[in-house]
């Protein structure tokens, strides 16, 4: 395996009009690296609904994006409520948003059911009251 | 067909004109950002009401072409700006998204 590369980025809590900064800095990267432009768009629509997840539920967090060869990884970490009911946050339509968020037009219920659907592999560690890390891995 | 032709659309008002040589994909009609997020095709044009900067993260995230705003919704300056920067082109219209579909596809969008 060659050179491994991480960016890190720190996404503020409640700050809608930010949200996607970060996804827009890693999708301008992988461009600048020449990688497929059909793995820069998994990965891009994958870390913009975690980053809208984090921004709407759990006022903010923490992202590493890894680099390889072979694939890329984004960590994301939270502090906020965690997730009650996996299973049922997976499914497409079900959301927890508030109604001013519905209003700027998330809170749709796609945000975890997308991030599987663009992902190779999608990992989700929550505990209620601690927090919530997501991993998901695009292969290249 | 080009952005150029959409961008000489009578009802349209041109905001921002992006990439004017760019070719057109398709024309979408969305409001709920998640759905735009994973149906909008690379060089579509994108016919919404819902005008915010996380439209337009949505746009250059996805690789949209040109954003329509109906309805006479508007972007404010900095995210207009914004849009500028990234060679996105913004158009907006008072007509409701299905005409403003309907007349980019009238002239000529497959």
């Amino acid at each position: 395996m060659g050179e491994v590369l991480n960016f890190r980025y720190t996404i503020d809590g409640d700050d809608f009009t930010r949200a996607g900064e970060a996804s827009s800095s890693v999708k301008n990267k992988l461009k600048q690296l020449g990688l497929d432009s059909d793995v820069i768009r998994k990965v891009s629509i994958a870390m913009y609904e975690g980053e809208i997840n984090m921004v709407i539920h759990a006022d903010g967090g923490n992202i590493t994006v890894s680099v390889t060869d072979s694939d890329i990884t984004m960590v994301l970490s939270d502090t906020g409520p965690g997730i009650p009911d996996v299973e049922k946050a997976m499914q497409e339509g079900y959301s927890t948003a508030r109604a001013e968020v519905r209003s700027l037009g998330f809170g749709a219920g796609m945000g975890l059911p997308n991030m599987k659907k663009y992902t190779d592999e999608m990992h989700i560690d929550t505990t209620i009251g601690k927090g919530t890390t997501i991993t998901m891995k695009v292969h290249i | 067909m080009t952005l150029q032709t959409i961008l000489g659309i009578p009802d349209f008002r041109v905001l921002t004109d992006g990439s004017p040589e760019r070719v057109i994909s398709r024309i979408f009609c969305c409001d709920l950002l998640s759905i735009a997020m994973s149906r909008a095709s690379a060089g579509c044009v994108w016919v919404t009401v819902m005008g915010n900067r996380n439209t337009l993260a949505v746009a250059s995230l996805t690789d949209t072409a040109c954003i329509v705003l109906a309805e006479g919704v508007s972007l404010d300056e900095g995210t207009l700006n914004k849009a500028s920067e990234e060679g996105i082109a913004v158009l907006a219209t008072d007509l409701p998204v299905f005409d403003a579909a309907l007349k980019i596809y009238q002239a000529g969008v497959i």
